[in-house]
């Protein structure tokens, strides 16, 4: 087969559309950030998560350290279970809280983590006892409102 | 013809269904062609060239016009509610989801659909495509089939440029205009494009688009009056039917792939 002048021109039009496709998969969906680090799980039940969904971010003083790898229900202690998957470079004591965080006043859910002050470090598997909920805006409100009227009770005596 | 009398509405229906039949032939044959496409690659190649090359420019500058336009637009309605972080992810999801994939195909079917219809049109007026199949020539196997898989190829690629360029476009609105952070622009972006989810299901529907597009416009000129203003009509349905059945097939798939 004879070469011609086209075939730089088609070849450099499909690599601009391979390097434009790379582009989005790095850069815009970080395909790299996604599946193929590695990592340990670590189970941690809450009372409420909220909005958190699977695949938000797990933050350390804002850094992002893992993401939401699934969340279930457990029907005995009527409780979500959420598991984490954690990059395996970092490493949080045995006693550090999980907290749900949102990020700005209507931004998406996450989880932030406090490292605790143990020796011994998390490792696959473990479970994470101190959790603390998402606020939820209703239980807020109703809160507020309840504390609002106990006043006035008491004012009117 | 009148609308009333049976005989009438049986012919053209009648009609209709023989045209149907016709176009769906010829999308079968053009898709099991696709080894004699691989017997000769160079063809193809200079099809790639001539559709996907050629129509880089008007894809680039359209692409990095709509970025731009997306951002501005986007960072007044988010403005409101105090989330203009979520502009990157706006920018990216819009581009690769939709308009990238349309926008794209509709210009390619102005671009390159219509002149694949006016050059076979032109050439059935000029007998060449009889002239061939005297010369035991298959025209389909020969001009058709080319020009089809070349459009075929050239498609995703045109839209995948489109979308890279729209979020390159968006970023120079977002980071360098209007002085968004850059990492919570890129951030924000990719904590919401799904790599298989976005990124994958763009390119299934530029590619779906590729088909439609180089279709409904080698159709066109195959089946085109050997006329001057034959060839007119035929260029004008190419660009106003396959863009409808973009934006028709747009609805379905979006449908399929993001709504339930």
């Amino acid at each position: 087969m004879q070469q011609s002048k086209n075939d730089v021109w088609v070849g450099l039009f499909v690599l601009l559309g391979a390097a434009a496709l790379l582009f989005l998969s790095l850069q815009a969906a970080n395909l790299l950030g996604l599946n193929f680090e590695a990592g340990y799980r670590v189970t941690a039940k809450f009372d409420n998560i909220g909005g958190l969904k699977p695949q938000a971010a797990v933050r350390s003083a804002g850094v992002v350290v893992g993401r939401v790898e699934s969340i279930t229900f457990d029907d005995k202690t009527y409780q979500a279970r959420v598991t984490l998957l954690l990059q395996a470079r970092y490493a949080f004591p045995k006693d550090s809280s999980l907290k749900i965080l949102t990020s700005g006043l209507l931004g998406e859910q996450y989880i932030g983590i406090e490292a605790g002050a143990d020796e011994k470090n998390l490792a696959a598997g473990d479970t994470v006892a101190a959790t603390q909920s998402a606020l939820v805006l209703e239980n807020l409100i109703s809160q507020f409102l309840f504390s609002k009227a106990a006043e006035g009770a008491d004012s009117k005596k | 013809m009148s609308w009333w009398r049976p005989s009438d509405v049986g012919f053209a229906v009648r009609c209709k269904l023989a045209d149907i039949g016709m176009g769906a032939r010829l999308f079968v044959r053009l898709l099991r062609l696709l080894p004699a496409a691989f017997q000769r690659p160079g063809l193809v190649r200079d099809q790639v060239h001539f559709l996907g090359n050629y129509s880089l420019a008007i894809i680039t500058v359209s692409g990095l016009f709509v970025g731009f336009v997306m951002a501005l637009q986007g960072y007044y309605t988010l403005q409101d509610f105090g989330s203009t972080e979520a502009l990157g992810q706006l920018v990216a999801l819009s581009l690769l989801r939709e308009l990238g994939p349309v926008v794209a195909a509709l210009l390619f079917a102005g671009r390159a659909g219509t002149s694949l219809t006016a050059e076979i049109g032109l050439m059935r007026a000029g007998e060449q495509l009889s002239a061939m199949e005297m010369m035991a020539v298959d025209p389909v196997r020969r001009i058709l089939v080319p020009r089809f898989w070349g459009g075929v190829i050239a498609m995703p690629v045109l839209a995948a440029v489109f979308s890279a360029v729209g979020v390159i476009g968006g970023w120079i609105v977002a980071v360098g205009m209007i002085g968004l952070d850059n990492g919570a622009f890129w951030s924000q972006m990719q904590g919401g494009v799904k790599v298989f989810g976005d990124v994958g299901n763009s390119v299934l529907k530029s590619l779906v688009f590729g088909f439609t597009v180089t279709f409904v416009a080698l159709l066109q000129g195959y089946t085109a009056k050997p006329t001057p203003e034959g060839v007119s009509r035929a260029t004008t349905r190419t660009v106003v039917m396959a863009s409808l059945a973009v934006l028709g097939l747009d609805f379905v798939l979006t449908a399929l792939m993001f709504g339930l």
